[in-house]
């Protein structure tokens, strides 16, 4: 039997009228990965996530969560088959409270709403919100509503989470505490891919790193390897740089 | 004093003080609790899921119309009548619903719609012979009947009224604390965001659609057989609709017993000032309507929103 991987990307493609936001994109992921998506603004990586996240149908291209065909399938019956995703511009159920929000995707998971409860509480200690699981989610600062963003997604059990910027916006320890949470969601078993825009973090955490330059694939490789390509640095930093 | 012993003290009032109530006063309580348990039908889609129905009469009219007319041309006893109004209003609130939620519609577009569904029934019910066109329909209410669902005098339908009351308060409880509850507040809160979490947004609104399009054509049903009386006008007309909605926001939407606390509050007032300013016409209402502005201006979260707040701040009953 032919190995299966995780997530198959291959020929992905979204045309906005003239526009190609993402053009003939493929990747592949395998159970454990850690990869990230960077690229410059407007390169094409949100709309990438929301057409394997299923909030936008590609133009052309499949994509495959393991083994089987996901496009065309509802955001919610995606996030069921084990793939999960946050919002770059963090979304709460504002009147909420945390620990309510978190039962929301529990629920996936355990029907019963004690259970749910439960399992929304062992997460929301996971992501160290432990101490606000109460307060409605819109008295959250910024890092807490990352983290609140990350715990709803975790609730529906992943076996495959997409971050969009968890880290945009927030201070140096933050970052270091949200880079700590990465890793231990991904010691849980989780496979990631990441957007990210703070350099330092995205080296860190990837095993692989793949960018996006005008909706197209420019480089994909170790995180060292990357950084040192002349398209990718001419990419960042325009031509003849 | 506790909440709970409040409550308590509040449903053995309401159980044992209708018997000895005069007849004015009587009809004034089976009023509250006809609102109350509208507005708590109401509150399943318009409250817990943020769908703000303006054409709720729309299922009250299928009720009522449907137990009226099963009961004048085959003899079914309205019990039943009502059950299969409610059935019969669902699968209208789940056409009505799917098309538009299938297709995007939101906030004051899908009130629209609703309304619009309502006028047409209404427009539909004067136009129709069959259903007694303008002239609407009378029930037949001589002999009294327990289980035809006609009582003599006005106590027996207060019971009925309080035990749907009831029986509905329950049921919205359970949902509240159930995964539908969740996955509605979800869809009300951030519909993006649900889907995300693994709420089948378009599911989730159909369902409350149908539960509170149910519950709502059960109240057609009493209405008609309490007034033996129905026309197009007070069934399909805009009064009900608002008259489901009203006790609901002004009481606290999506909380259990909001709807019950702005039935209290607002059907009162809509009799005091009815006979205060009786003789000019329509003051009543403009006054009614001051009254209504001014709790939406400072009570933005409704009565329970309110109390919640005061109690907060630590503050007793």
């Amino acid at each position: 039997m032919v190995a299966v991987s995780l997530l198959e990307i291959s020929g992905l493609t979204k045309r906005f009228g003239g526009l190609l936001a993402v053009s003939g994109f493929d990747l592949t992921l395998d159970a454990g990965d850690i990869v990230g998506l960077i690229g410059p603004n407007g390169a094409g990586k949100t709309t990438a996530f929301h057409l394997v996240s299923g909030f936008q149908s590609p133009t052309a291209g499949s994509i495959r969560f393991r083994g089987g065909s996901i496009v065309g399938l509802k955001p919610h019956a995606i996030c069921r088959l084990g793939l999960a995703r946050t919002f770059q511009i963090v979304q709460p159920f504002a009147g909420l409270s945390v620990i309510e929000n978190v039962m929301v995707g529990a629920f996936n998971r355990e029907p019963d709403a004690a259970a749910a409860r439960r399992l929304a509480g062992e997460i929301v200690e996971f992501v160290g919100l432990g101490p606000r699981r109460d307060v409605p989610a819109r008295s959250l600062t910024l890092s807490d509503r990352k983290r609140l963003e990350i715990a709803r997604g975790l609730a529906t059990r992943p076996e495959m989470l997409l971050l969009d910027e968890a880290m945009s916006g927030l201070n140096p320890t933050e970052i270091d505490e949200i880079i700590g949470l990465i890793r231990r969601i991904h010691d849980r078993g989780v496979t990631l891919l990441i957007i990210e825009h703070v350099m330092q973090a995205i080296m860190a955490l990837s095993d692989r790193l793949v960018v996006l330059h005008h909706g197209e694939k420019l480089a994909e490789g170790a995180p060292a390897d990357v950084a040192r390509d002349r398209r990718v640095i001419e990419a960042y930093l325009g031509e003849g740089a | 004093m506790g909440v709970r012993a409040l409550g308590v003290l509040a449903v053995a009032a309401l159980l044992a003080l209708p018997p000895l109530l005069p007849k004015y006063h009587l009809e004034v309580l089976i009023s509250v609790l006809f609102f109350a348990y509208l507005g708590i039908a109401w509150n399943l889609l318009g409250g817990y899921a943020g769908q703000f129905s303006f054409g709720h009469a729309a299922f009250f009219g299928i009720g009522a119309y449907t137990s009226t007319l099963l009961l004048l041309h085959a003899g079914l006893t309205p019990w039943a009548g009502m059950l299969l109004g409610g059935v019969l209003a669902a699968g209208f609130g789940l056409f009505e619903g799917y098309l538009s939620f299938r297709y995007g519609l939101k906030g004051p577009y899908f009130s629209l719609v609703t309304l619009a569904f309502a006028e047409m029934l209404r427009v539909i019910a004067v136009n129709t012979k069959a259903v007694g066109s303008s002239l609407g329909l009378v029930v037949p209410s001589t002999k009294a009947a327990a289980a035809m669902f006609i009582f003599s005098g006005k106590l027996p339908y207060y019971y009925v009224i309080f035990a749907m009351v009831v029986l509905a308060l329950a049921f919205a409880w359970r949902v509240e604390r159930s995964r539908l509850g969740y996955a509605l507040a979800a869809v009300r809160e951030n519909e993006d965001a649900a889907e995300a979490a693994g709420v089948d947004a378009l599911g989730m609104k159909l369902r409350a659609m149908a539960l509170s399009s149910f519950l709502t054509a059960l109240g057609g049903t009493f209405y008609a057989q309490y007034f033996a009386y129905i026309d197009p006008t007070i069934t399909f007309g805009p009064g009900v609709s608002i008259g489901a909605l009203l006790p609901a926001i002004v009481g606290g939407a999506g909380t259990v017993l909001g709807p019950v606390l702005g039935s209290f509050v607002l059907t009162p007032v809509s009799e005091l000032t009815r006979y205060a300013l009786r003789g000019r016409a329509g003051a009543d209402i403009m006054l009614y309507g001051a009254i209504l502005i001014l709790v939406i201006s400072f009570l933005p979260q409704g009565l329970m929103g309110w109390i919640r707040q005061r109690r907060a701040r630590g503050w007793s009953l």
